[in-house]
């Protein structure tokens, strides 16, 4: 136990006792539509008492924790609330997970993205379980009349040896709740968890293999219309006509209007990105309704000169990358000079497509906007953004808008850009009606935030020792060029220069699933086997060598590198060791390795294959990862699994195009996304076990894997990948439609 | 619009819709059944599996007016209390990331055992390459359908 001084927010500790009764508790809750059976209803308190924002303790002991950040399949909505439970010292069993609505005034950073909710929610998660967990103690103290110090808890049971005195938490849960806030709270050390590092099934597992109403587009109200929106149909083109009566003709539909989603002066949030101020909305009784008013829809667009087409983004960013930007990112040594003296070079150039996200639930938003207030619900990775814009485009102060969010089909950041929400929620307004937003599968994928497009150049000198004396990159993508100058192998290179541009294009582009990295780290260490194997040495060997130079001797000011190399280095040496890399690939089998660090963790792959004409069939992928402390080991490995497979996938077979401003892919016919039998049989991981503070899983295993793939594919076909799609969108007659 | 006459999971349900409107519309928006998922709207993801007759179809693609008398099953409809054995090995395996295309991966599963209780790997495989999951949880799912078909509670 370490005694640290309580950080979190008095206005954290809002006490609501009269928050009471297990009817209450379901009413709350929007999910429990669901039918309790006669015994879940008869476990329930009979009165439930607030401790703090994050929790409530029930009179029979049952423990509600409130899971602040929205869930989107990472499932935080199990760890977070593991982490409090732990800290509380209760029993996993007796709690009841609830997602929390959007409430800045009790929570920090309710956003999904960055893989950062567990890190960043570390603290104050541990802190909100051990505030109750004093609070209950302290309440036994007074009850008892002994020293609170001699007092002890564990699984949700509070215990005084010496008067052999014990009181579930349930007891003690009225007068702690109104004590006040200890000032200073004991926290646990790492080896005292009883709950983080256990495997602890997903929360929502019952409800999602039953099929209850989970998901946004799930929601259904009394009075609901169905909302639809019509968007130009290529990116540059702008509203100009629509026939709008032929529409509003069609049976079931109540409405078809010019929509104007972002009135001006409306003041926009970075997740505003990609809205599309005006369109045209159908309202409707039914989806099928709606979605036959908008076959129906004729409207006319405007176009502007230029309609960008994949022809253009690609020689464009051609064209960018042959020039050199004005000044590098970061330039050390004399790059110039060493590659003059250079025994050998290495310059490849790779490239890959723009990506949609395509999470398996289209976008959609419940929203109810009357004078008085607006309601949303549905599926927000940043409910608090979404909060700012709605307060300007509806003109109405934030404390009259209320966002729940719902359990989210799949984000990979393109949630982050709530501009659906704020559709609908304008729509409502219009409607004077509670209506639900849905986007069919066209909509949301030829109206994206499009992972960008990219192209980079790297260039490796080498002595004639095979010792890697320079190393130039430059990277030029759509919207985006980050280069990340500061990660690995900045640092254990004398001479090193990182340089970007960045191609603006009307195609919108956001955030995908470990954005820049999700290219960057594949090309990198597809590069790293290629510049290795110039060298002569192994492909793992030649990396342990830079780590070495990068502890041992760093190039420039190691405070400046975004890594850590020891740790770098560690889970390249557990993926070696375990991998029996230096006994060579299994008999048959081609293998591949990448490592690589983003998003405050560090993932090493070793990835075996074998071909099937030009497709890869892969066999295993061992993944070791330094991730700190792993909350919960059996979602760990799921997301280090789901993060292989997508990764797989995208550098395998997917990629969107243009024509005109026109996606040429709008829905899975043409759009190729990983099927079940494409993923890798087996895949393996590893954690270290180190004690640090724990970071985030959602994103950091797939940007490597793409490099582990084009390598392992190299060893079986001898011929590097340097564009992605490595094998491309044809369907394969093997899918059953 | 047009009455029907639905027998759902061992119900009989009264509609009246337009005979075009896809079987996923009207279990989700006429007979809130939400359980079965729009995915992709041309039977090409897998998400609004259901059963017809014991058989996994897409309903996306099943218009209403040609379901006549036949038997359709749910993911709402395969076990009264969630208790079938792909359910639980789907528990089990902790198979869900986000979630959302889970219901439409089991009713093929179930459709699968159902036809063939030991069905090899790439039987699996086959079968279960008509069903998309986005968060990549494929591995997990093989594994489950293999437990369930162990469990040899499916035969």
């Amino acid at each position: 136990m370490t005694l640290v001084k309580t950080k979190i927010g008095r206005r954290a500790f809002i006490r609501n006792t009269g928050m009471a009764g297990g009817g209450l508790l379901l009413g709350f809750n929007w999910l429990a539509s669901c039918k309790m059976t006669p015994e879940e209803v008869s476990a329930l308190p009979k009165e439930w008492f607030e401790l703090n924002g994050f929790l409530r303790v029930g009179d029979n002991g049952m423990v509600t924790i409130m899971s602040p950040n929205p869930e989107i399949g990472q499932n935080v909505k199990t760890a977070m609330p593991m982490i409090i439970a732990d800290e509380l010292d209760t029993d996993w069993d007796k709690v009841i997970v609830e997602q929390a609505p959007l409430n800045t005034d009790i929570f920090t950073r309710q956003l999904a993205g960055g893989s950062q909710s567990i890190r960043q929610g570390w603290e104050s998660l541990r802190m909100a379980g051990a505030t109750a967990r004093q609070m209950l103690k302290n309440a036994a103290a007074q009850a008892w009349q002994v020293p609170v110090a001699e007092i002890t808890t564990a699984a949700g049971v509070l215990t005084h040896q010496a008067s052999g005195k014990s009181a579930g938490y349930g007891e003690m849960a009225s007068a702690a709740a109104a004590l006040e806030v200890p000032e200073e709270v004991n926290m646990k050390s790492p080896e005292e968890f009883t709950i983080i590092g256990t495997d602890r099934k997903n929360v929502d597992g019952p409800k999602i293999v039953t099929g209850k109403p989970l998901f946004g587009l799930d929601v259904q109200r009394e009075g609901m219309l169905i909302a639809m929106i019509v968007h130009p149909p290529a990116f540059g083109m702008t509203f100009q006509s629509a026939d709008f009566d032929a529409v509003k003709a069609m049976p079931g539909i109540r409405d078809a209007f010019h929509l104007i989603a972002y009135p001006e002066g409306a003041e926009r949030q970075w997740s505003d990105g990609g809205a599309i101020p005006e369109m045209v909305a159908i309202v409707g009784e039914s989806t099928w309704q709606c979605m036959q008013a908008k076959k129906a829809l004729r409207a006319e667009w405007e176009a502007p000169e230029l309609l960008e087409s994949s022809a253009y983004h690609e020689q464009a960013l051609s064209d960018l990358l042959n020039k050199a930007p004005e000044a590098p990112a970061r330039e050390d040594g004399n790059v110039d000079r060493a590659f003059r003296g250079a025994a050998t070079i290495v310059e490849r150039t790779y490239s890959a497509p723009y990506l949609a996200h395509n999470t398996m639930e289209p976008m959609n938003f419940f929203a109810h906007v009357t004078p008085e207030k607006a309601e949303l619900l549905g599926p927000i990775q940043t409910p608090e953004f979404l909060e700012n814009t709605l307060a300007s485009v509806l003109e109405m102060p934030k404390e009259k808008i209320d966002i729940m969010m719902t359990r989210m089909g799949g984000g990979f950041g393109r949630r982050l850009y709530g501009t659906f929400a704020v559709e609908a929620a304008m729509i409502s307004k219009k409607m004077q009606a509670p209506v639900k937003l849905v986007y069919t599968r066209e909509d949301d994928m030829s109206q994206g935030t499009y992972r960008p497009s990219y192209k980079i150049r790297y260039k490796a000198g080498l002595d004639a020792d095979g010792n890697l004396l320079a190393w130039h990159v430059r990277s030029v993508g759509t919207n985006d060029g980050r280069v990340f100058e500061n990660r690995f192998p900045a640092g254990a290179v004398d001479h090193y220069r990182a340089e970007f541009h960045t191609l603006p294009t009307q195609v919108t582009t956001g955030a995908w699933r470990a954005p820049t990295s999700n290219f960057i780290a594949g090309v990198e260490n597809a590069f790293l086997d290629e510049v290795a194997e110039a060298a002569g040495k192994d492909p793992i060997a030649f990396r342990l060598e830079l780590f070495d130079r990068a502890i041992n001797n760093p190039v420039g000011d190691p405070k400046q590198n975004d890594y850590e190399p020891e740790r770098y280095a560690g889970v390249l040496k557990l993926a070696r060791e375990k991998s029996n890399w230096d006994a060579g690939a299994p008999s048959g089998l081609s293998r591949g390795v990448a490592a690589y660090y983003c998003h405050n963790s560090y993932v090493a792959q070793v990835l075996d294959l074998e071909m099937e004409g030009n497709e890869p069939r892969v066999k295993k992928v061992l993944c070791a990862v330094d991730c700190g402390i792993v909350i919960n080991p059996l979602s760990a490995r799921n997301q280090i699994e789901g993060g292989i497979v997508d990764g797989i996938g995208h550098a395998t077979y997917s990629a969107l195009t243009f024509q005109d401003g026109r996606p040429e892919q709008n829905n899975y016919d043409t759009y190729r996304l990983i099927r079940n039998s494409e993923a890798p049989e087996e895949i393996e991981t590893f954690f270290v076990d180190n004690g640090i503070d724990p970071t985030g899983l959602g994103e950091p295993s797939l940007p490597p894997v793409q490099g582990a793939l084009a390598n392992a594919m190299y060893r079986a076909t001898g011929t590097r990948y340097y564009r992605q799609p490595f094998v491309g969108s044809q369907q394969e007659q093997r899918i059953i439609g | 619009m047009a009455t029907f006459t639905l027998n759902i999971n061992g119900t009989t349900r009264e509609v009246d819709v337009d005979p075009t409107t896809p079987l996923l519309w009207v279990l989700r928006d006429h007979l809130s059944l939400v359980g079965t998922k729009y995915g992709c709207g041309i039977a090409q993801c897998g998400a609004c599996t259901v059963h017809l007759n014991g058989n996994a179809v897409r309903s996306c693609s099943l218009p209403v007016s040609s379901v006549g008398n036949q038997e359709v099953t749910t993911i709402e409809g395969i076990s009264e209390h969630g208790d079938h054995p792909v359910q639980q090995a789907w528990l089990e395996e902790d198979v869900p990331q986000c979630g959302y295309c889970q219901a439409g991966q089991i009713m093929t599963a179930t459709a699968l055992l159902k036809q063939n209780p030991s069905p090899t790997d790439a039987e699996i495989e086959m079968a279960m390459n008509g069903n998309i999951c986005r968060c990549g949880t494929y591995v997990r799912i093989k594994k489950a359908v293999k437990r369930a078909a162990d469990s040899g509670s499916m035969a």
